[in-house]
């Protein structure tokens, strides 16, 4: 028989590490046309960080996203980064990005306010231009400026921008600290159907609603939401990494054993985008991105528990789990 | 050694092969195309994926001998004159590749589905995407990038 429940998990998520050192550094550099280039130390692993980075760059500095290039593929020549885990390349490697485009603005500002005769406190950066603020028609291109600035009085414009949290120390007598620099929060709901005679469960919907402060991209926001929805899936029913643990024998060698999820294995998923927008993360955003692979487990164990009455405690929940859960709960 | 003659996105080949060289390794270490990828190297993941005289074939299990005479294409056969194919076009404005991994074999795998249907539901494209894993994706954008390409050259035929 098909029996279908409905499940829920609820999560919340820090990102990057708390201990101290979780660094990243940025260098945004002006070319004598106007366009940018973005040098930092994390590396795009497909969540579209060239992407993300580019968009705050450009934001800051008031010219078109294509204007801006992102360098980041070598960790040799590039300024140094703590790295592209523990959610933490938007956030982090984001407010060093912030940061070195407004040194790098700020230099604009001053080789503009010599040529308008201007202080730079009265002008901004939008557009493709720096303007006077209260008198808009008067500007220059950031391509003037930048090209003024280079070929005229001999200036660099260089936006240099860093950041690392402080380390969360415990206080000695309370233990009190401070670990966390944003917390996303999440809530999934998981609809299956479990065969009581194969033991077989099927995630029919999947919907996926993260807090992400601000989607600096929803498309890519919406990206990393499946992607771990789908890893979550394969975690919840068929990834098995030690079967034995921690005895390591039988443990999956090819991707014939080591079953993820195909295709026909995910229902089309859900993802809802919340934006409650963190006080401190750059442009208000938190970071998602590990989060995502965490929900659907618990959820899908909750909607197993409500098709079925048994509660699977050991991850995936395989047929051969179910059934035997069943077995001893005494018939589906 | 056996000469092998075949023709790979167009053009004429040939490679000196032992009776065990798979047509993965004639591709990416002979002929240096390493679009089709090394996923698992036992035909379970679909990143190798190439078409053979139009039919995916997974070219770590395949022999390369078997390609003699017939007409190989990887993902860099498939723009034309600088065009980019409807298919890699649809990939990248939905957001169909993340790492990149899949990818090749992904569209390799979709242009044999529209070769033979072009207007497929999205229950067929994920069945013929079923033996291509991804890791990234969850799929989803994936299929939309199929959905969208069969669209367009639908329209672009009417
Ligand atoms: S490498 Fe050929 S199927 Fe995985
Ligand atoms: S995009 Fe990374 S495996 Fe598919």
């Amino acid at each position: 028989m098909r029996k279908r429940g409905v499940g829920i998990a609820a999560g919340f998520y820090p990102m990057g590490m708390s201990g101290g050192g979780d660094s990243s550094q940025a260098l945004v550099k002006i070319q004598p046309d106007g366009s940018a280039v973005l040098t930092v130390g994390s590396c795009d692993i497909g969540q579209g960080c060239k992407t993300v980075l580019a968009q705050m760059t450009a934001e800051v500095l008031g010219i078109d996203y294509a204007q801006v290039k992102v360098v980041n593929d070598d960790t040799d020549n590039c300024p140094l980064s703590f790295g592209t885990f523990a959610s933490r390349v938007t956030y982090v490697d984001g407010k060093a990005t912030i940061a070195a485009a407004e040194n790098a603005r700020d230099i604009l500002l001053e080789v503009a306010a010599q040529m308008l005769e201007k202080s730079p406190e009265d002008l901004v950066a939008a557009d493709g231009k720096i303007s006077v603020k209260d008198d808009p028609d008067t500007s220059l291109a950031i391509g003037e400026v930048a090209g003024a600035a280079t070929f005229g009085m001999r200036r660099l414009v260089v936006g240099l921008g860093h950041y690392m949290r402080d380390p969360a120390t415990p206080d000695p007598d309370t233990g009190e600290c401070d670990p966390v620099c944003s917390l996303a929060w999440a809530a999934n709901l998981a609809e299956v159907e479990v065969d009581t005679e194969t033991g077989e469960v099927e995630v029919l919907r999947l919907v996926s609603s993260y807090d992400v402060g601000k989607a600096i991209n929803p498309m890519l926001t919406e990206g990393q939401i499946e992607g771990g929805g789908a890893m979550g899936v394969g975690a919840a029913l068929s990834e098995q990494l030690h079967p034995h643990y921690p005895g390591l024998e039988d443990q999956p060698t090819n991707l014939g054993d080591y079953a993820i999820p195909t295709t026909m294995d995910i229902p089309d998923l859900e993802s809802v985008i919340y934006e409650c927008p963190s006080t401190n993360g750059p442009f208000g955003a938190k970071g998602l991105g590990e989060m995502t692979a965490n929900c659907p487990a618990p959820a899908i164990v909750n909607a197993i528990h409500d098709a079925v009455g048994v509660w699977l405690n050991e991850l995936p929940a395989s047929p051969e789990r179910v059934l035997r859960a069943l077995d001893e709960k005494g018939g589906g | 050694m056996y000469s092998l003659e075949f023709t790979v996105n167009g053009q004429l080949c040939q490679v000196a092969v032992d009776l065990k060289t798979t047509l993965l390794e004639v591709l990416r270490d002979k002929l240096f195309i390493t679009s089709p990828k090394v996923g698992c190297n036992t035909g379970d993941c679909g990143t190798c994926s190439v078409l053979m005289n139009g039919k995916l074939v997974r070219s770590c299990i395949t022999n390369a001998l078997s390609a003699q005479g017939k007409e190989v294409t990887t993902i860099e056969g498939l723009a034309e004159a600088g065009e980019l194919h409807p298919l890699q076009e649809a990939f990248h404005d939905n957001y169909g590749a993340q790492c990149g991994f899949c990818t090749p074999g992904m569209i390799l795998a979709s242009k044999a589905l529209l070769d033979e249907n072009p207007k497929p539901t999205r229950e067929e494209a994920k069945e013929a995407l079923s033996g291509n894993l991804c890791r990234c994706t969850g799929y989803g954008k994936i299929i939309d990038s199929v959905m969208a390409a069969a669209e367009q050259m639908a329209q672009a035929k009417s």
